[in-house]
Protein backbone atom coordinates (compact mmCIF):
# COMPACT_ATOMS: atom_id res chain seq x y z
CA UNK A 1 0.00 0.00 0.00
CA UNK A 2 1.48 3.36 -0.93
CA UNK A 3 1.38 6.29 1.42
CA UNK A 4 -1.32 8.19 -0.44
CA UNK A 5 -3.66 5.26 -0.06
CA UNK A 6 -2.73 4.87 3.57
CA UNK A 7 -3.44 8.52 4.19
CA UNK A 8 -6.79 8.27 2.52
CA UNK A 9 -7.61 5.26 4.62
CA UNK A 10 -6.70 7.09 7.81
CA UNK A 11 -8.71 10.06 6.63
CA UNK A 12 -11.79 7.91 6.18
CA UNK A 13 -11.20 6.12 9.47
CA UNK A 14 -11.25 9.42 11.27
CA UNK A 15 -14.42 10.43 9.50
CA UNK A 16 -16.22 7.42 10.90
CA UNK A 17 -14.62 7.95 14.29
CA UNK A 18 -15.96 11.51 14.18
CA UNK A 19 -19.44 10.31 13.30
CA UNK A 20 -19.13 7.73 16.08
CA UNK A 21 -18.21 10.35 18.69
CA UNK A 22 -21.05 12.64 17.62
CA UNK A 23 -23.45 9.73 17.77
CA UNK A 24 -22.10 8.79 21.20
CA UNK A 25 -23.15 12.20 22.50
CA UNK A 26 -26.58 11.91 20.91
CA UNK A 27 -27.01 8.28 21.97
CA UNK A 28 -26.30 9.27 25.56
CA UNK A 29 -28.97 11.95 25.28
CA UNK A 30 -31.42 9.37 23.88
CA UNK A 31 -30.65 6.69 26.52
CA UNK A 32 -30.89 9.32 29.13
CA UNK A 33 -34.29 10.68 28.13
CA UNK A 34 -35.61 7.22 27.24
CA UNK A 35 -34.64 5.81 30.61
CA UNK A 36 -36.22 8.67 32.51
CA UNK A 37 -39.44 8.50 30.49
CA UNK A 38 -39.67 4.73 31.00
CA UNK A 39 -39.11 4.94 34.73
CA UNK A 40 -41.10 8.03 35.47
CA UNK A 41 -43.87 8.37 32.95
CA UNK A 42 -46.33 5.96 34.58
CA UNK A 43 -46.20 7.88 37.83
CA UNK A 44 -47.24 11.23 36.37
CA UNK A 45 -50.88 12.10 36.89
CA UNK A 46 -52.83 14.99 38.32
CA UNK A 47 -52.35 13.70 41.88
CA UNK A 48 -48.59 13.67 41.47
CA UNK A 49 -48.69 17.36 40.57
CA UNK A 50 -51.17 18.43 43.22
CA UNK A 51 -50.05 16.29 46.19
CA UNK A 52 -47.70 17.23 49.00
CA UNK A 53 -44.53 15.23 49.70
CA UNK A 54 -45.15 12.11 51.72
CA UNK A 55 -43.32 9.24 53.37
CA UNK A 56 -45.25 6.86 51.14
CA UNK A 57 -43.79 7.09 47.62
CA UNK A 58 -47.07 6.34 45.84
CA UNK A 59 -48.83 9.21 47.60
CA UNK A 60 -46.08 11.78 47.33
CA UNK A 61 -46.43 14.77 45.00
CA UNK A 62 -44.50 17.79 43.88
CA UNK A 63 -46.92 20.66 44.47
CA UNK A 64 -44.83 22.71 46.95
CA UNK A 65 -41.65 22.18 44.91
CA UNK A 66 -43.34 23.12 41.67
CA UNK A 67 -44.86 26.28 43.14
CA UNK A 68 -41.49 27.04 44.75
CA UNK A 69 -39.78 26.74 41.37
CA UNK A 70 -42.33 29.12 39.81
CA UNK A 71 -41.85 31.61 42.67
CA UNK A 72 -38.07 31.43 42.31
CA UNK A 73 -38.30 31.92 38.56
CA UNK A 74 -40.53 35.00 38.84
CA UNK A 75 -38.60 36.61 41.70
CA UNK A 76 -35.25 35.95 40.05
CA UNK A 77 -36.55 37.50 36.84
CA UNK A 78 -37.80 40.60 38.69
CA UNK A 79 -34.45 41.11 40.42
CA UNK A 80 -32.00 40.12 37.71
CA UNK A 81 -33.52 41.49 34.49
CA UNK A 82 -33.45 45.23 35.31
CA UNK A 83 -30.03 44.96 36.96
CA UNK A 84 -28.55 42.93 34.11
CA UNK A 85 -29.87 45.14 31.34
CA UNK A 86 -28.88 48.34 33.15
CA UNK A 87 -25.35 47.06 33.78
CA UNK A 88 -25.00 45.94 30.17
CA UNK A 89 -26.18 49.32 28.83
CA UNK A 90 -23.68 51.06 31.07
CA UNK A 91 -20.79 48.88 29.94
CA UNK A 92 -21.68 49.01 26.26
CA UNK A 93 -22.83 52.60 25.84
CA UNK A 94 -21.43 54.73 28.65
CA UNK A 95 -18.30 53.48 30.33
CA UNK A 96 -16.55 52.12 27.27
CA UNK A 97 -13.08 53.41 27.91
CA UNK A 98 -13.19 54.31 31.58
CA UNK A 99 -11.07 52.50 34.16
CA UNK A 100 -14.23 51.41 35.95
CA UNK A 101 -15.46 49.69 32.81
CA UNK A 102 -12.19 47.84 32.46
CA UNK A 103 -12.35 46.57 36.04
CA UNK A 104 -16.01 45.63 35.57
CA UNK A 105 -15.20 43.69 32.45
CA UNK A 106 -12.48 41.53 34.02
CA UNK A 107 -14.63 41.10 37.09
CA UNK A 108 -17.66 39.85 35.16
CA UNK A 109 -15.69 37.28 33.23
CA UNK A 110 -14.24 36.06 36.53
CA UNK A 111 -17.67 35.86 38.16
CA UNK A 112 -18.96 33.75 35.29
CA UNK A 113 -16.36 31.13 36.23
CA UNK A 114 -17.18 30.96 39.94
CA UNK A 115 -18.86 27.63 40.83
CA UNK A 116 -22.53 28.00 41.70
CA UNK A 117 -22.09 26.47 45.14
CA UNK A 118 -19.84 29.42 46.10
CA UNK A 119 -22.77 31.75 45.36
CA UNK A 120 -24.68 29.60 47.81
CA UNK A 121 -22.11 30.34 50.54
CA UNK A 122 -22.36 34.06 49.67
CA UNK A 123 -26.16 33.96 49.88
CA UNK A 124 -26.10 31.99 53.13
CA UNK A 125 -24.01 34.63 54.90
CA UNK A 126 -25.12 37.89 53.21
CA UNK A 127 -28.82 37.35 52.45
CA UNK A 128 -29.59 34.58 54.93
CA UNK A 129 -27.76 35.76 58.02
CA UNK A 130 -26.68 39.41 57.76
CA UNK A 131 -29.82 40.63 55.95
CA UNK A 132 -31.95 38.25 57.99
CA UNK A 133 -33.81 36.58 55.14
CA UNK A 134 -33.02 33.06 56.36
CA UNK A 135 -33.91 30.31 53.94
CA UNK A 136 -36.71 32.31 52.30
CA UNK A 137 -37.72 32.55 48.64
CA UNK A 138 -36.30 36.06 48.59
CA UNK A 139 -32.87 34.87 49.78
CA UNK A 140 -32.92 32.11 47.16
CA UNK A 141 -33.98 34.40 44.33
CA UNK A 142 -31.40 37.05 45.31
CA UNK A 143 -28.64 34.42 45.31
CA UNK A 144 -29.68 33.05 41.92
CA UNK A 145 -29.96 36.59 40.53
CA UNK A 146 -26.32 37.26 41.35
CA UNK A 147 -25.47 33.90 39.79
CA UNK A 148 -27.13 34.63 36.43
CA UNK A 149 -26.29 38.35 36.31
CA UNK A 150 -23.03 37.79 34.37
CA UNK A 151 -24.91 35.66 31.81
CA UNK A 152 -27.57 38.34 31.27
CA UNK A 153 -24.98 41.12 31.05
CA UNK A 154 -22.87 39.29 28.48
CA UNK A 155 -25.80 38.33 26.24
CA UNK A 156 -27.40 41.80 26.47
CA UNK A 157 -24.12 43.39 25.47
CA UNK A 158 -23.86 41.09 22.48
CA UNK A 159 -27.38 42.09 21.43
CA UNK A 160 -26.61 45.81 21.82
CA UNK A 161 -23.37 45.39 19.91
CA UNK A 162 -25.26 43.87 16.97
CA UNK A 163 -27.23 47.08 16.36
CA UNK A 164 -25.50 48.99 13.53
CA UNK A 165 -23.80 52.25 14.36
CA UNK A 166 -25.76 54.09 11.66
CA UNK A 167 -29.00 53.74 13.68
CA UNK A 168 -27.38 55.35 16.67
CA UNK A 169 -25.83 58.11 14.61
CA UNK A 170 -29.08 58.85 12.81
CA UNK A 171 -30.81 59.22 16.16
CA UNK A 172 -28.12 61.59 17.46
CA UNK A 173 -28.33 63.58 14.23
CA UNK A 174 -32.02 64.14 14.83
CA UNK A 175 -31.14 65.71 18.14
CA UNK A 176 -32.00 62.85 20.44
CA UNK A 177 -30.10 62.65 23.71
CA UNK A 178 -28.06 59.60 24.64
CA UNK A 179 -30.77 58.08 26.79
CA UNK A 180 -33.44 58.80 24.18
CA UNK A 181 -31.30 57.03 21.60
CA UNK A 182 -30.87 54.04 23.90
CA UNK A 183 -34.49 53.75 24.98
CA UNK A 184 -36.17 54.53 21.63
CA UNK A 185 -33.67 52.97 19.21
CA UNK A 186 -31.13 50.58 20.69
CA UNK A 187 -33.33 48.67 23.14
CA UNK A 188 -36.21 48.02 20.72
CA UNK A 189 -33.75 47.03 17.98
CA UNK A 190 -31.93 44.56 20.21
CA UNK A 191 -34.99 43.29 22.05
CA UNK A 192 -34.92 39.84 20.48
CA UNK A 193 -31.34 39.15 21.45
CA UNK A 194 -31.84 40.47 24.96
CA UNK A 195 -34.93 38.39 25.66
CA UNK A 196 -33.24 35.24 24.32
CA UNK A 197 -30.33 35.71 26.71
CA UNK A 198 -32.68 36.34 29.62
CA UNK A 199 -34.71 33.20 28.99
CA UNK A 200 -31.58 31.05 28.75
CA UNK A 201 -30.31 32.55 32.00
CA UNK A 202 -33.62 31.86 33.74
CA UNK A 203 -33.63 28.29 32.50
CA UNK A 204 -30.23 27.93 34.12
CA UNK A 205 -31.63 29.32 37.38
CA UNK A 206 -34.54 26.87 37.33
CA UNK A 207 -32.15 23.91 37.16
CA UNK A 208 -29.80 25.12 39.91
CA UNK A 209 -29.73 22.96 43.01
CA UNK A 210 -26.52 23.40 44.97
CA UNK A 211 -26.72 27.11 45.87
CA UNK A 212 -30.28 26.73 47.12
CA UNK A 213 -29.36 23.73 49.26
CA UNK A 214 -26.55 25.77 50.78
CA UNK A 215 -28.71 28.78 51.65
CA UNK A 216 -31.03 26.38 53.46
CA UNK A 217 -33.94 25.65 51.15
CA UNK A 218 -35.91 22.77 52.62
CA UNK A 219 -36.07 19.22 51.36
CA UNK A 220 -39.44 18.57 52.95
CA UNK A 221 -42.08 21.28 52.60
CA UNK A 222 -45.63 20.38 53.64
CA UNK A 223 -47.08 23.76 52.58
CA UNK A 224 -47.33 25.94 49.49
CA UNK A 225 -45.25 29.12 49.83
CA UNK A 226 -47.49 32.17 49.54
CA UNK A 227 -45.13 35.11 50.03
CA UNK A 228 -41.47 35.89 49.23
CA UNK A 229 -40.54 35.57 52.89
CA UNK A 230 -41.77 31.96 53.14
CA UNK A 231 -39.44 29.02 53.27
CA UNK A 232 -39.50 26.83 50.21
CA UNK A 233 -38.29 23.90 48.17
CA UNK A 234 -37.77 23.68 44.41
CA UNK A 235 -38.05 20.80 41.94
CA UNK A 236 -34.31 20.04 41.74
CA UNK A 237 -34.07 19.80 45.54
CA UNK A 238 -37.15 17.58 45.70
CA UNK A 239 -35.51 15.36 43.07
CA UNK A 240 -32.23 15.27 44.98
CA UNK A 241 -34.09 14.36 48.14
CA UNK A 242 -35.92 11.51 46.46
CA UNK A 243 -32.77 10.20 44.77
CA UNK A 244 -31.03 10.07 48.15
CA UNK A 245 -33.61 7.67 49.58
CA UNK A 246 -33.10 3.93 49.36
CA UNK A 247 -36.67 2.86 48.48
CA UNK A 248 -37.31 2.08 44.81
CA UNK A 249 -40.60 4.01 44.88
CA UNK A 250 -38.79 7.28 45.47
CA UNK A 251 -36.47 6.66 42.51
CA UNK A 252 -39.56 6.42 40.32
CA UNK A 253 -40.87 9.63 41.86
CA UNK A 254 -37.53 11.28 41.13
CA UNK A 255 -37.75 10.21 37.48
CA UNK A 256 -41.28 11.62 37.24
CA UNK A 257 -40.24 14.92 38.80
CA UNK A 258 -37.28 15.02 36.39
CA UNK A 259 -39.72 14.77 33.47
CA UNK A 260 -41.54 17.83 34.77
CA UNK A 261 -38.27 19.70 35.37
CA UNK A 262 -36.94 18.83 31.91
CA UNK A 263 -40.24 19.93 30.42
CA UNK A 264 -39.85 23.33 32.06
CA UNK A 265 -36.20 23.76 30.97
CA UNK A 266 -36.79 22.48 27.44
CA UNK A 267 -39.81 24.73 26.96
CA UNK A 268 -37.75 27.73 28.10
CA UNK A 269 -34.87 26.74 25.82
CA UNK A 270 -37.27 26.12 22.95
CA UNK A 271 -38.79 29.58 23.32
CA UNK A 272 -35.29 31.08 23.39
CA UNK A 273 -34.22 29.21 20.25
CA UNK A 274 -37.45 30.16 18.46
CA UNK A 275 -37.02 33.83 19.31
CA UNK A 276 -33.40 33.74 18.26
CA UNK A 277 -34.18 32.27 14.85
CA UNK A 278 -37.15 34.53 14.30
CA UNK A 279 -35.18 37.58 15.20
CA UNK A 280 -32.26 36.64 12.99
CA UNK A 281 -34.63 36.24 10.07
CA UNK A 282 -36.69 39.33 10.70
CA UNK A 283 -33.98 41.85 11.37
CA UNK A 284 -31.72 42.46 8.43
CA UNK A 285 -29.77 45.67 8.50
CA UNK B 1 -32.79 69.91 32.98
CA UNK B 2 -32.27 67.38 30.23
CA UNK B 3 -28.59 67.17 31.09
CA UNK B 4 -29.31 66.49 34.77
CA UNK B 5 -31.71 63.76 33.81
CA UNK B 6 -29.13 62.16 31.54
CA UNK B 7 -26.57 62.31 34.32
CA UNK B 8 -28.92 60.66 36.81
CA UNK B 9 -29.64 57.88 34.34
CA UNK B 10 -25.95 57.27 33.74
CA UNK B 11 -25.25 57.06 37.47
CA UNK B 12 -28.15 54.67 37.99
CA UNK B 13 -26.88 52.39 35.24
CA UNK B 14 -23.36 52.52 36.66
CA UNK B 15 -24.71 51.51 40.07
CA UNK B 16 -26.29 48.41 38.55
CA UNK B 17 -22.94 47.52 37.01
CA UNK B 18 -21.16 48.05 40.30
CA UNK B 19 -23.32 45.31 41.88
CA UNK B 20 -21.14 42.80 40.06
CA UNK B 21 -18.08 44.19 41.83
CA UNK B 22 -19.91 44.07 45.14
CA UNK B 23 -20.67 40.41 44.42
CA UNK B 24 -17.00 39.63 44.04
CA UNK B 25 -16.11 41.60 47.15
CA UNK B 26 -18.93 39.81 48.99
CA UNK B 27 -17.68 36.36 47.97
CA UNK B 28 -14.11 37.11 48.96
CA UNK B 29 -15.13 38.75 52.22
CA UNK B 30 -17.48 35.94 53.27
CA UNK B 31 -14.95 33.22 52.44
CA UNK B 32 -12.05 35.07 54.07
CA UNK B 33 -13.76 36.08 57.29
CA UNK B 34 -15.14 32.61 57.96
CA UNK B 35 -11.92 30.89 56.93
CA UNK B 36 -9.88 33.10 59.26
CA UNK B 37 -12.20 32.16 62.12
CA UNK B 38 -11.74 28.55 61.09
CA UNK B 39 -7.97 28.81 61.20
CA UNK B 40 -8.08 30.33 64.66
CA UNK B 41 -9.20 26.88 65.82
CA UNK B 42 -7.47 24.61 63.32
CA UNK B 43 -3.87 25.01 62.27
CA UNK B 44 -3.21 25.67 58.60
CA UNK B 45 -0.55 22.97 58.63
CA UNK B 46 -3.09 20.35 59.73
CA UNK B 47 -5.53 21.60 57.11
CA UNK B 48 -3.00 21.17 54.33
CA UNK B 49 -1.20 18.01 55.44
CA UNK B 50 -3.54 15.88 57.56
CA UNK B 51 -4.73 12.90 55.53
CA UNK B 52 -8.12 12.60 57.20
CA UNK B 53 -11.23 14.77 56.94
CA UNK B 54 -13.66 13.94 59.74
CA UNK B 55 -15.13 17.22 61.05
CA UNK B 56 -18.51 15.64 61.73
CA UNK B 57 -17.13 12.76 63.84
CA UNK B 58 -16.10 12.65 67.49
CA UNK B 59 -12.44 12.24 66.53
CA UNK B 60 -12.09 15.38 64.44
CA UNK B 61 -9.49 15.72 61.70
CA UNK B 62 -9.39 18.66 59.32
CA UNK B 63 -7.14 17.59 56.46
CA UNK B 64 -8.46 18.89 53.14
CA UNK B 65 -6.35 16.42 51.10
CA UNK B 66 -8.98 13.64 50.87
CA UNK B 67 -11.53 16.12 49.50
CA UNK B 68 -8.99 17.54 47.06
CA UNK B 69 -8.06 14.03 45.94
CA UNK B 70 -11.73 13.19 45.36
CA UNK B 71 -12.24 16.39 43.39
CA UNK B 72 -9.22 15.79 41.19
CA UNK B 73 -10.08 12.15 40.62
CA UNK B 74 -13.58 12.89 39.32
CA UNK B 75 -12.30 15.87 37.32
CA UNK B 76 -9.54 13.78 35.74
CA UNK B 77 -11.98 11.08 34.66
CA UNK B 78 -14.37 13.72 33.29
CA UNK B 79 -11.68 15.33 31.15
CA UNK B 80 -10.48 11.92 29.99
CA UNK B 81 -13.97 11.42 28.53
CA UNK B 82 -14.75 14.96 27.42
CA UNK B 83 -11.52 16.04 25.76
CA UNK B 84 -11.13 13.28 23.12
CA UNK B 85 -14.84 13.06 22.37
CA UNK B 86 -15.47 16.82 22.47
CA UNK B 87 -12.46 17.71 20.33
CA UNK B 88 -13.18 14.94 17.81
CA UNK B 89 -16.75 16.19 17.42
CA UNK B 90 -15.47 19.74 16.94
CA UNK B 91 -12.96 18.67 14.28
CA UNK B 92 -15.50 16.43 12.59
CA UNK B 93 -18.18 19.14 12.46
CA UNK B 94 -15.73 21.76 11.23
CA UNK B 95 -13.68 19.74 8.70
CA UNK B 96 -15.81 16.82 7.58
CA UNK B 97 -19.52 17.21 8.20
CA UNK B 98 -21.82 18.71 5.58
CA UNK B 99 -23.39 22.02 6.61
CA UNK B 100 -26.89 20.59 6.89
CA UNK B 101 -25.68 17.91 9.32
CA UNK B 102 -23.98 20.55 11.46
CA UNK B 103 -27.17 22.57 11.59
CA UNK B 104 -29.06 19.64 13.11
CA UNK B 105 -26.32 18.39 15.43
CA UNK B 106 -25.35 21.64 17.10
CA UNK B 107 -28.72 22.43 18.70
CA UNK B 108 -29.02 18.79 19.79
CA UNK B 109 -25.68 18.99 21.56
CA UNK B 110 -26.80 22.25 23.11
CA UNK B 111 -29.64 20.31 24.71
CA UNK B 112 -27.02 18.24 26.56
CA UNK B 113 -25.68 21.48 28.00
CA UNK B 114 -29.14 22.69 29.08
CA UNK B 115 -29.98 19.64 31.19
CA UNK B 116 -29.89 20.47 34.94
CA UNK B 117 -27.02 18.72 36.70
CA UNK B 118 -29.27 17.01 39.26
CA UNK B 119 -30.70 15.09 36.30
CA UNK B 120 -27.21 13.98 35.27
CA UNK B 121 -26.71 12.78 38.82
CA UNK B 122 -29.81 10.61 38.58
CA UNK B 123 -28.54 9.24 35.27
CA UNK B 124 -25.15 8.38 36.80
CA UNK B 125 -26.65 6.61 39.78
CA UNK B 126 -29.49 4.73 38.08
CA UNK B 127 -28.07 3.92 34.63
CA UNK B 128 -24.29 4.27 34.42
CA UNK B 129 -23.41 2.75 37.79
CA UNK B 130 -25.50 -0.44 37.33
CA UNK B 131 -24.07 -0.77 33.81
CA UNK B 132 -20.48 -0.44 35.06
CA UNK B 133 -21.19 -2.87 37.89
CA UNK B 134 -21.99 -5.50 35.28
CA UNK B 135 -18.59 -4.91 33.67
CA UNK B 136 -16.61 -4.49 36.87
CA UNK B 137 -17.94 -6.83 39.55
CA UNK B 138 -17.32 -5.63 43.07
CA UNK B 139 -17.54 -1.96 42.18
CA UNK B 140 -19.22 0.07 44.88
CA UNK B 141 -22.65 1.62 44.29
CA UNK B 142 -21.12 5.05 44.86
CA UNK B 143 -17.87 5.69 43.01
CA UNK B 144 -15.77 8.29 41.25
CA UNK B 145 -15.78 6.46 37.91
CA UNK B 146 -19.48 6.70 37.16
CA UNK B 147 -19.74 10.29 38.40
CA UNK B 148 -16.65 11.26 36.42
CA UNK B 149 -17.88 9.69 33.18
CA UNK B 150 -21.25 11.41 33.40
CA UNK B 151 -19.59 14.70 34.29
CA UNK B 152 -17.47 14.18 31.15
CA UNK B 153 -20.62 13.76 29.06
CA UNK B 154 -21.94 16.98 30.57
CA UNK B 155 -18.75 18.85 29.61
CA UNK B 156 -18.61 17.55 26.00
CA UNK B 157 -20.82 20.38 24.61
CA UNK B 158 -18.66 23.01 26.34
CA UNK B 159 -15.43 21.66 24.84
CA UNK B 160 -17.04 21.05 21.45
CA UNK B 161 -18.55 24.49 21.10
CA UNK B 162 -15.50 26.45 22.30
CA UNK B 163 -13.09 24.33 20.21
CA UNK B 164 -15.31 24.65 17.19
CA UNK B 165 -15.38 28.42 17.54
CA UNK B 166 -11.58 28.38 17.70
CA UNK B 167 -11.31 26.14 14.61
CA UNK B 168 -13.83 28.27 12.77
CA UNK B 169 -11.81 31.40 13.46
CA UNK B 170 -8.76 29.99 11.65
CA UNK B 171 -8.57 31.72 8.25
CA UNK B 172 -9.80 29.64 5.33
CA UNK B 173 -6.58 30.40 3.44
CA UNK B 174 -4.61 28.12 5.76
CA UNK B 175 -6.90 25.19 5.09
CA UNK B 176 -6.90 25.80 1.38
CA UNK B 177 -3.11 26.08 1.30
CA UNK B 178 -2.92 22.73 3.05
CA UNK B 179 -5.30 21.12 0.57
CA UNK B 180 -3.30 22.74 -2.20
CA UNK B 181 -0.24 20.87 -0.97
CA UNK B 182 -2.15 17.64 -1.40
CA UNK B 183 -2.94 16.96 2.28
CA UNK B 184 -5.90 14.86 3.27
CA UNK B 185 -8.63 16.27 5.50
CA UNK B 186 -7.15 14.44 8.48
CA UNK B 187 -3.68 15.90 7.90
CA UNK B 188 -5.16 19.35 7.40
CA UNK B 189 -7.21 19.02 10.56
CA UNK B 190 -4.48 17.87 12.93
CA UNK B 191 -1.35 19.38 11.38
CA UNK B 192 -2.75 22.79 10.39
CA UNK B 193 -6.14 23.63 11.89
CA UNK B 194 -5.77 22.23 15.42
CA UNK B 195 -2.30 23.76 15.97
CA UNK B 196 -3.56 27.09 14.62
CA UNK B 197 -6.54 26.95 16.99
CA UNK B 198 -4.55 25.52 19.90
CA UNK B 199 -4.98 28.50 22.23
CA UNK B 200 -8.76 28.35 21.90
CA UNK B 201 -8.74 24.60 22.42
CA UNK B 202 -6.54 24.89 25.51
CA UNK B 203 -8.92 27.51 26.88
CA UNK B 204 -11.85 25.15 26.30
CA UNK B 205 -10.09 22.38 28.25
CA UNK B 206 -9.17 24.65 31.14
CA UNK B 207 -12.74 25.94 31.37
CA UNK B 208 -13.91 22.32 31.24
CA UNK B 209 -11.62 21.46 34.16
CA UNK B 210 -12.84 24.48 36.08
CA UNK B 211 -16.44 23.45 35.43
CA UNK B 212 -15.74 19.88 36.62
CA UNK B 213 -13.98 21.05 39.79
CA UNK B 214 -16.97 23.19 40.74
CA UNK B 215 -19.64 20.69 39.70
CA UNK B 216 -21.72 19.64 42.65
CA UNK B 217 -24.87 17.62 42.12
CA UNK B 218 -23.49 14.79 39.97
CA UNK B 219 -20.77 13.96 42.46
CA UNK B 220 -23.02 14.54 45.47
CA UNK B 221 -25.46 11.97 44.11
CA UNK B 222 -23.21 9.38 42.48
CA UNK B 223 -19.72 9.57 43.99
CA UNK B 224 -20.61 9.06 47.64
CA UNK B 225 -19.96 11.00 50.80
CA UNK B 226 -16.87 9.31 52.21
CA UNK B 227 -13.73 11.47 52.25
CA UNK B 228 -10.91 9.14 51.35
CA UNK B 229 -7.35 9.78 50.20
CA UNK B 230 -7.29 7.44 47.23
CA UNK B 231 -6.97 7.33 43.47
CA UNK B 232 -9.11 4.21 43.18
CA UNK B 233 -12.11 5.17 41.03
CA UNK B 234 -14.21 2.19 42.18
CA UNK B 235 -14.83 3.17 45.80
CA UNK B 236 -16.95 5.93 47.35
CA UNK B 237 -15.11 9.24 47.74
CA UNK B 238 -16.11 12.80 48.56
CA UNK B 239 -15.39 16.00 46.67
CA UNK B 240 -15.08 19.51 48.12
CA UNK B 241 -18.47 20.47 46.70
CA UNK B 242 -20.17 17.33 48.03
CA UNK B 243 -18.92 18.07 51.53
CA UNK B 244 -20.51 21.52 51.41
CA UNK B 245 -23.82 19.98 50.31
CA UNK B 246 -23.55 17.25 52.96
CA UNK B 247 -23.18 19.78 55.76
CA UNK B 248 -25.88 22.07 54.30
CA UNK B 249 -28.49 19.30 54.24
CA UNK B 250 -27.78 18.39 57.86
CA UNK B 251 -28.31 20.29 61.08
CA UNK B 252 -25.24 22.39 61.77
CA UNK B 253 -25.48 25.43 64.04
CA UNK B 254 -24.45 28.86 62.75
CA UNK B 255 -21.07 29.92 64.05
CA UNK B 256 -19.94 26.43 65.05
CA UNK B 257 -16.65 24.99 63.84
CA UNK B 258 -18.50 22.54 61.60
CA UNK B 259 -20.33 25.49 60.03
CA UNK B 260 -17.02 27.19 59.30
CA UNK B 261 -15.56 24.11 57.65
CA UNK B 262 -17.82 24.61 54.63
CA UNK B 263 -16.39 28.09 54.14
CA UNK B 264 -12.83 26.78 54.43
CA UNK B 265 -13.72 24.10 51.89
CA UNK B 266 -15.39 26.76 49.73
CA UNK B 267 -12.24 28.87 49.94
CA UNK B 268 -10.15 25.96 48.64
CA UNK B 269 -12.62 25.47 45.81
CA UNK B 270 -12.67 29.18 44.99
CA UNK B 271 -8.87 29.33 44.87
CA UNK B 272 -8.68 26.37 42.47
CA UNK B 273 -11.27 27.71 40.05
CA UNK B 274 -9.90 31.26 40.29
CA UNK B 275 -6.43 30.04 39.28
CA UNK B 276 -7.84 27.95 36.42
CA UNK B 277 -10.00 30.80 35.10
CA UNK B 278 -7.10 33.21 35.17
CA UNK B 279 -4.81 30.78 33.37
CA UNK B 280 -7.45 30.55 30.66
CA UNK B 281 -7.68 34.36 30.35
CA UNK B 282 -3.90 34.52 30.20
CA UNK B 283 -3.66 31.83 27.52
CA UNK B 284 -6.40 33.55 25.54
CA UNK B 285 -4.59 36.89 25.62
CA UNK B 286 -1.03 35.68 25.22
CA UNK B 287 -1.30 32.97 22.62
CA UNK B 288 -4.13 34.15 20.47
CA UNK B 289 -2.65 33.97 16.99
CA UNK B 290 -3.41 37.05 14.98
CA UNK B 291 -4.19 36.58 11.34
CA UNK B 292 -4.63 39.59 9.18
Amino acid sequence: MNSAKKNRLKDNAFKYFGIGCTMFGLAMLAVFIGNILMEGFTRIDWDFITNFPSRIPAKAGILPALIGTLWIMVLTAIISIPLGIAAAIYLEEYGKKSKLANVLEINISNLAGVPSIIYGLLGLEIFGRIMGMGGSLLAGASTLSLLILPIIIVSTREALKAVPKSIKEASFALGASKWQTISYQLLPASFGGIITGIILALSRAVGETAPLIVIGALAYVPFVPTSPTDEFSVLPIQIFNWISRPQKGFAINAASAIIILLLVTFILNGIAMYLRNRWQKKVKW
Amino acid sequence: MQRIKERIIEITLALAAVITILTTIGIIWVLFSQTIDFFSEVSILDFLTDTQWTPLFADKHFGILPLVAGTFLTTFIAILVALPVGLTIAVYLNEYAPKSFRKIIKPLLEILAAVPTVVYGFFALSVVTPFLQMLIPGMSGFNALSAGIVMGIMIIPLITSLSEDALFAVPKALREASYGMGSTRLQTAFKVMVPAASSGIIVSVILGISRAVGETMIVAIAAGQQPRLTLNPLVPIETITTYIVQVSTGDVAHGSLEYRTIFAAGMALFVFTFILNNISHWVKKKFQEKYE
